[in-house]
């Protein structure tokens, strides 16, 4: 023990259980993916030359990116107001407001995917009055399409883009602003020259977090998508059980998984990752 | 800095109170100050002092009362359009900004033209003296340089009032004489209406033309630092400016400074004693001591004795004679 304490600062033989414990239920399953990725069915790039073979697996993956691209915009431009209100508020409606997002926080994505077909389906609460006010004679197609989609992933990702703006902005201080407009500068301009760019961090925040988690969303597409918006985790899950191409599926799980991590990098290129996670800048 | 226009600057005060629900943080507040005059708000935390330059500044409504500017009220005009500089505590610095973006900022947000905002920022950067750190950003300065950004972003539009939230408060104390120094000097050189609030009496004395004691929300004395500190007209104001003694006399409470009692080993010759008794501690401070003596059993005295003065060393324990001139007790108007 103690020549060994000498090579290892003994701080690792405390960490060491958990480093094994990642090691063997982390690590090692992305790795055998990654392997799956290039050996099955036969060793070689051939699951990743039908990126540029299959037009199927292209517009898929296209489907996926526009999906997520345009439910991160939403959630995030929403998702800035909620937080801007909620800073601003009462303490009172601040509570208020926390509680009545975390509810819908803690309610589950089936529920609240269920609850929309409810709400927009053909014979849904809105159309159903819609159509007997007289206002519409046919049912407004809100599910079963793209738009369908968007409406429950942008209404789930809400709270995902809420808490990281809502911690950056609660730590601005207000001073700054005051000083703002004692120079001179209008509310509209202490916004953009001033207020934006101090929560630049908790947007770079709450965008990633809204688009990484959005690239694996599966149950709310194959609900409300009707079976017309495939995306690639629902595609992975088919490889996966339907069709046994493992192959494919741990190419498209590899793909997304390099996807995210080179996003990460090319974040970490103009700002440093940890102060988005809320680490220190200095 | 000629663009500070001659009649700008005269500010008046009236009958100005605030209420935060039922607590009146500023009551009943009348003021007029000059132009180019460097006003000091002093008082103890709680006195009101923030409120009202919160309120002089445009961030807080008014509950009664009018501020007026050259006979105009201002009372109504949003703190954006009201063009009064203002340097607050912490300083407020924009941190995403280099020094050069945050003097400029005024001059920009009025869409002035770049070689004009550059022409002004660098004037503005030698009156602080901050020429060789236009390009970093506030995080990469020191305190008392981020102080010099503050100033010189809120002189940079030629405000024709300057408001100063305890400027100093985050500075050490060496630095903070030295700024000290370089402010009264800028408020000499451009001849802007200074409204000073600080809790620090040595800042006031130094700094001030005039200063306003507040306690309580209300005004208890305004003066020059000579006249409050010579004539208080309550205890409050005697024993906040400065250290004093309190005297109950047959015509009423007297102040008497510490420094303005002369000691010596009783039984000595020289005028008849005021009072006697005995020293209880002597605490040293360099230039001077600062001794208290026991007089009754109630009562006690302390005595400020220049250390040069004190040819006879006095000892704890030692019985004392005390005197004073007649002109170095102060009668008191109020309790």
């Amino acid at each position: 023990m103690k020549t060994l304490r000498k090579y290892v600062k003994p701080g690792w033989f405390l960490v060491a259980p958990f480093l094994v414990i990642i090691a063997a239920f982390y690590l090692g399953p992305i790795l055998n993916i990654l392997w799956l990725s290039v050996t099955d069915p036969t060793p070689g790039f051939g699951n990743y030359r039908a990126l540029y073979e299959s037009d199927a697996l292209v517009r898929i993956i296209w489907t996926t990116v526009r999906v997520c691209i345009i439910t991160t915009l939403f959630s995030v431009l929403f998702g800035y107001v909620i937080a801007y209100a909620m800073v601003h508020a009462h303490e009172n409606k601040r509570n208020l407001m926390l509680g009545l997002l975390l509810v819908s926080f803690w309610i589950s994505i089936l529920v609240r995917t269920f609850s929309w077909l409810m709400l927009l389906g053909r014979n849904g609460l809105v159309n159903n009055t819609l159509e007997t006010v007289g206002i519409i004679s046919e049912p407004i197609a809100f599910m079963r399409n793209e738009l369908g989609v968007l409406i429950g992933m942008v209404h789930y990702m809400l709270p995902y883009a809420v808490l990281p703006l809502l911690v950056n902005m609660q730590t601005l201080d207000m001073r700054v602003m005051n000083a703002s407009r004692n120079l001179g500068a209008s509310g509209a301009q202490t916004f953009w020259h001033i207020y934006l760019p101090l929560t630049t961090p908790g947007l770079v925040a709450s965008t990633l977090l809204v688009f990484i988690l959005s690239l694996g969303f599966y149950v709310t597409p194959a609900v409300l998508g009707g079976g017309k918006v495939l995306m690639v985790a629902e595609y992975i899950y088919v490889q996966l059980l339907v069709t046994l191409q493992w192959g494919t599926a741990a190419m498209l799980a590899a793909l997304m998984l390099f996807g995210v991590l080179s996003l990460l990098y090319v974040m970490s290129r103009f700002m440093k990752v940890s102060t988005v996670f809320g680490g220190t800048s200095s | 800095m000629s663009d500070v226009q001659p009649s700008d600057g005269n500010l008046n005060i009236r009958d100005l109170s605030k209420n935060f629900g039922n607590f009146r943080a500023v009551d009943t507040v009348n003021l007029a100050i000059k132009k180019g005059e460097f006003l000091t708000l002093l008082g103890p935390s709680g006195s009101g002092k923030t409120t009202l330059l919160m309120m002089i500044a445009g961030f807080l409504d008014i509950t009664s009362g009018d501020i007026e500017m050259n006979g105009k009220s201002i009372a109504d005009i949003p703190a954006e359009k009201r063009n009064f500089g203002m340097v607050f505590q912490g300083y407020a610095l924009f941190p995403h900004m280099t020094v050069r973006e945050n003097i400029g900022y005024a001059l920009s947000v009025r869409k002035r033209p770049a070689t004009e905002i550059r022409a002004r920022v660098d004037e503005m950067l030698e009156l602080v003296q901050l020429q060789d750190f236009a390009d970093r950003k506030p995080g990469q300065l020191s305190g008392g340089q981020q102080q010099r950004v503050a100033l010189a972003r809120a002189l940079s539009f030629a405000p024709p009032v300057l408001l100063l939230d305890e400027p100093l408060g985050a500075l050490d104390k060496k630095l903070r004489v030295e700024v000290q120094d370089q402010l009264k000097d800028i408020h000499d050189r451009i001849g802007t209406t200074f409204i000073y609030v600080t809790h620090d009496q040595e800042e006031a004395l130094s700094m001030s033309d005039r200063i306003v004691i507040m306690r309580d929300g209300r005004v208890e004395q305004v003066g020059t630092p000579l006249e409050l500190y010579e004539r208080p007209e309550s205890k409050f104001v005697a024993s906040f400016l400065g250290k004093s003694n309190f005297l109950d006399l047959s015509d009423g409470l007297h102040a008497l400074r510490p420094e303005k009692i002369d000691i010596r080993a009783a039984g000595t010759a020289g005028d008849p004693a005021r009072l006697s008794g005995k020293v209880r501690s002597i605490t040293y401070f360099g230039s001077m001591l600062r001794v208290i003596i026991d007089v009754g059993d109630t009562t006690e005295i302390e005595v400020d004795v220049d250390s040069w003065r004190n040819t006879a060393p006095l000892s704890e324990g030692q019985k004392v004679d005390l005197t004073w001139s007649d002109a170095a007790s102060v009668k008191l108007a109020r309790g």
